[in-house]
């Protein structure tokens, strides 16, 4: 495919009065990693839920993966079909700020319900999939916990396999490390570098870990109002960023870690 | 009439107490989870339709009800017995307040839930009976066992169409035996043993709901 994997174009996103994305303006390549920044409340989180279908928006066109919804200018909240809607999500997948486990299954069944229930694998094919995947963010020997007798960063990293078994063209991360204690972060952290390795998948990443944004993005985005105020390679946006908002947040974010 | 007769009569209509309780909570708990279901995952109508039914059934009296249901509907030429009528009665009205269980459990279950959910592109459906409700039913189960024995009570109202349980049958003895002290204060303990027993059953499932959903509140292993 040649066009963008992602595109926003002219996106607006309310929550009643308070105007979240202004004619927001967004690609993103197929196998792309990018990171998003900036102070909480600019509108990077609205950015991935409205990805995951979480969130509707008034205007605007999204297109993912080849598949469009938009709504047309004036009008109320959209309403994709259902269906059409599922045939967006199939596309992508997101790890979420407090892991959202289900309770009552265990680590493995987690994994396993949404490739059996949604893509229709056979329990022997999932079951292999998903020992695959535990294994690879090492918590194979945990797969008969239940999430409540796991660590948050163990939980995060069982959730993280369950967004990756349904083999996701797309995966967000939304601060999948501000839950955790600072001693849990890195583990998770960890299984995050190895998967921004596969070459296909694209990566959108919300995170106030900057060394790490820094470390694995190929493209940081700093987001301020419902903008994007600045965007480029890593290194030039840490290094040496132009805008002036850029550089206040950085400072502020990087004088906070070092107090910390 | 002897004790020995006396007990055995009102052995039977606990009997009778306690089919029409069974049968009533049964079918009245299938309506809970239809109506409640409606009322958070129906679409417009049937969350409509479904609030007009729990609101009609908890405002208006179960005995007005029954005597409705027992006089009133033969009138427009559907005739039930008195047996049905009882757990017809019954059921309607407790599955009303059953279905306001069953919403505030749907409820309770965090957003967070339903969005991974979503995230993982279930169909509705499975969200409902494999995410969602797994988790309600614990919620749901202390405020079903009040239910359970608030129907249990309210049985006593059908010995006023003529079915002959513990109520009736303990009327019927007064009125030979004149030993009305005596009569109505077995009736008090049979309803209370009855009572109890429903108590340790609802207890029991909670148990068991709550062990089958495996919230494992262990330390970090």
């Amino acid at each position: 495919m040649t066009g963008p994997l992602i595109e926003f174009r002219d996106v607006g996103k309310r929550f009643d009065r308070l105007t979240v994305l202004d004619r927001f303006c967004f690609t993103v390549q197929q196998g792309e990693k990018v990171s998003l920044i900036g102070p909480s409340g600019s509108g990077k989180s609205t950015v991935l839920r409205i990805l995951m279908t979480l969130e509707p928006f008034q205007e605007g066109t999204l297109t993912l993966g080849g598949i469009s919804y938009h709504q047309p200018h004036g009008r109320g909240p959209f309403k994709a079909s259902e269906r059409h809607l599922r045939e967006v999500r199939r596309n992508v997948g997101m790890v979420f700020q407090s892991f959202n486990l289900f309770p009552h299954m265990t680590a493995l069944r987690n994994i396993v319900e949404a490739p059996m229930a949604v893509l229709g694998l056979g329990r022997e094919e999932a079951e292999s999939r998903a020992l695959e995947l535990l294994r690879l963010v090492g918590l194979l020997d945990k797969k008969d916990h239940f999430p409540a007798q796991l660590s948050g960063g163990q939980q995060q990293r069982v959730a993280i396999a369950r967004a990756m078994a349904m083999r996701p063209r797309v995966l967000l991360f939304d601060e999948p490390t501000s839950a955790l204690d600072p001693e849990l972060v890195g583990e998770v952290l960890g299984v995050i570098r190895m998967l921004a390795h596969e070459h296909d998948l694209t990566m959108l990443l919300v995170t106030h870990e900057m060394r790490f944004a820094r470390e694995i993005s190929d493209r940081v985005c700093f987001f301020d109002s419902g903008q994007i105020v600045e965007q480029g390679s890593p290194d030039r946006i840490f290094a040496e960023p132009a805008h002036p908002r850029t550089r206040a947040f950085l400072k502020s974010v990087l004088a906070e870690s070092r107090t910390a | 009439m002897s004790l020995a007769q006396e007990i055995l009569a009102m052995a039977k209509g606990a009997e009778m107490t306690a089919i029409v309780a069974i049968g009533s909570t049964l079918i009245g708990a299938v309506l809970a989870f239809a109506f409640g279901i409606a009322r958070v995952e129906g679409g417009r109508l049937l969350s409509w339709l479904a609030l007009i039914y729990i609101e009609f059934m908890r405002g208006t009296p179960l005995l007005v009800k029954l005597f409705w249901l027992y006089y009133a509907l033969p009138l427009v030429g559907v005739s039930l017995d008195p047996f049905t009528t009882g757990i017809v009665g019954l059921s309607l009205n407790i599955g009303a307040y059953g279905a306001e269980v069953v919403r505030g459990g749907l409820q309770s279950v965090a957003t967070a839930q339903r969005e991974a959910a979503r995230a993982l592109n279930f169909p509705r459906r499975h969200t409902l009976l494999h995410i969602l409700l797994p988790q309600a039913v614990v919620e749901m189960m202390p405020a079903f066992g009040n239910l359970a024995i608030q129907n249990l009570k309210d049985t006593a109202l059908v010995s006023l169409i003529s079915i002959a349980d513990l109520t009736f049958r303990a009327q019927q003895i007064r009125n030979l035996t004149l030993a009305g002290a005596r009569v109505y204060s077995m009736t008090l303990v049979g309803y209370f043993v009855m009572s109890l027993l429903v108590a340790a059953l609802m207890r029991f499932l909670e148990i068991r709901a709550r062990r089958g959903a495996a919230f494992a509140h262990s330390a970090h292993g």
